[in-house]
C-alpha cells in the first residue's frame, strides 16, 4: 500500500507543480516516454541481464559460493562472536556474504533469514548488537559485479558499462565501514 | 592499458574453464542461469513501467528540479551532486523506484557523464534498506528494532557520499 501513496503523490505533484509552473504540455508527453523508456530499458538490459545470470548460475554450480563461504568464515567470526559459535549459524551467516558479494540476492536472502532467525532466539523480540550488525551488512549492498546497473549502463550506450566497478567497490566498502561504526557508537550509547 | 576492459572476457574464459574443470555441463549451467535472468526482467518491468511514468512527470513538471536547488546547499556540504535529490530519498524505500530514478539520470545526462556515473554507482552500492530490515526483522520476530535503521540509514548516506566522491577519484 506504501507505493500506493508514493506513486499517486508522485503523479499528483508533477500534475500540480506543472500547471502552477505551467509546464503542463511537458508532463502529459513526459508521461508517455517514461512509459516506453522503461520498456526500451529492459529490452536494452535484457542481453546483458541474462548474460551475467548465466555466469552467476556457472559460479554457482562449480562451488564457488561455497568456496568463497569459507573465505569469509574467519571475519565473521570476529564480526559476529556470538553467532559464529553456532556451526549452522555461522554456514547460514558466509553464505549470505558470499551470495550477496556476487548478486545471488534470491539465495542471499533466505540464507540471511535463517541465520537471523537463529541469532534471535531467545532475544525476547529485541534487536541484539549481533543482529543489528547483520542488518547493517545486509542493508549496505556489496556486489561485486553490479549486473542490473551495468545492464542500465549498457543499454543506454555507455562505453564501457562495467568500468565504475572500481568505484563502486570503494563506495560500497566505505558504506558498510561507515554502517559498522555507527552500529559500534549506537550500541555504546543507545538507552533501551 | 585499460585494466578494466580485460574483467569481463576474462572473467567469461575463468568460469568457463574453471567449470569444465569440474566436470561441470558449463553450458547448460549458463542457458539456465540465463532464463532466471528473464525471470528477473519479466518481474521489474512492470513495476518499472509505473515508476519511469512517475519519475519523467515529475522532471518535465520542474519539481525535482526544485527539490534540488532547495537542498543543494546542504548536497554541497557533503559533496553530492544535487541532481542525484530524488535517488536519495526513493533508494531505501523502493529498488525499482531507484532505479527508475536512476536510469532516468543516466539517461538525461549520459551514462559516461559525471551525474550518470554517480547515479550508477549509487545504485550500485546501497540496498533496499527499509525492504531488507522488514525482511529480516519480521522473519525472525524483531520488533524492538533499536538503532538498526538509524545506523542502516547512516551507512547509506556514507554510501551516497561515497558515490560521489569515488567517480571523482577514478574518473577525474
Amino acid at each position: 500500500m506504501a507505493m500506493a501513496w508514493v506513486w499517486s503523490g508522485m503523479v499528483a505533484a508533477s500534475v500540480l507543480y506543472g500547471i502552477l509552473n505551467d509546464t503542463i504540455d511537458a508532463v502529459g508527453s513526459a508521461a508517455m516516454e517514461g512509459a516506453a523508456a522503461a520498456v526500451e530499458l529492459c529490452l536494452g538490459m535484457a542481453g546483458v541481464m541474462c548474460l551475467w545470470s548465466g555466469v552467476m548460475s556457472v559460479m554457482r554450480a562449480c562451488g564457488l559460493l561455497d568456496g568463497l563461504s569459507r573465505l569469509f568464515r574467519p571475519l565473521l567470526g570476529r564480526l559476529l562472536p556470538n553467532a559464529a559459535r553456532d556451526p549452522d549459524t555461522l554456514a547460514a551467516l558466509s553464505g549470505n556474504v558470499s551470495a550477496n558479494l556476487l548478486g545471488l540476492g534470491n539465495a542471499a536472502t533466505p540464507l540471511g533469514v535463517k541465520a537471523a532467525r537463529r541469532m534471535a532466539a531467545g532475544c525476547g523480540g529485541r534487536a541484539t548488537d549481533e543482529l543489528c550488525r547483520l542488518v547493517v551488512l545486509n542493508t549496505a549492498s556489496i556486489q561485486l559485479l553490479p549486473t542490473t546497473v551495468a545492464g542500465v549502463r549498457g543499454a543506454l550506450g555507455a562505453a564501457n558499462p562495467f568500468d565504475i566497478l572500481p568505484a563502486v567497490w570503494l563506495a560500497s566498502a566505505l558504506s558498510v565501514t561507515a554502517g559498522l561504526l555507527a552500529a559500534g557508537i549506537f550500541s555504546k550509547i543507545w538507552r533501551d | 592499458m585499460d585494466y578494466s576492459a580485460y574483467l569481463v572476457p576474462v572473467l567469461l574464459a575463468f568460469v568457463a574453464l574453471f567449470g569444465l574443470g569440474r566436470r561441470v555441463n558449463v553450458y547448460d549451467a549458463l542457458t539456465q542461469g540465463a532464463r532466471e535472468g528473464l525471470d528477473i526482467l519479466a518481474g521489474i518491468l512492470p513495476s518499472l513501467v509505473g515508476l519511469l511514468t512517475a519519475v519523467y512527470m515529475l522532471r518535465a513538471s520542474g519539481a525535482m528540479d526544485l527539490l534540488g536547488s532547495l537542498l543543494a546547499p546542504v548536497l554541497a556540504r557533503l559533496g553530492i551532486p544535487p541532481e542525484t535529490v530524488g535517488l536519495l530519498f526513493v533508494r531505501p524505500v523502493s529498488g525499482s523506484g531507484a532505479l527508475a530514478i536512476g536510469s532516468e539520470l543516466m539517461a538525461a545526462y549520459g551514462p559516461d557523464s559525471y551525474i550518470g556515473r554517480v547515479a550508477a554507482v549509487m545504485l550500485g552500492s546501497t540496498e533496499t534498506t527499509f525492504y531488507t530490515i522488514a525482511v529480516y526483522f519480521g522473519s525472525a520476530g524483531i520488533r524492538k528494532t533499536r538503532y538498526a535503521i538509524p545506523a542502516a540509514l547512516l551507512a547509506d548516506l556514507a554510501g551516497f557520499m561515497s558515490a560521489a566522491f569515488a567517480v571523482r577519484l577514478l574518473f577525474a
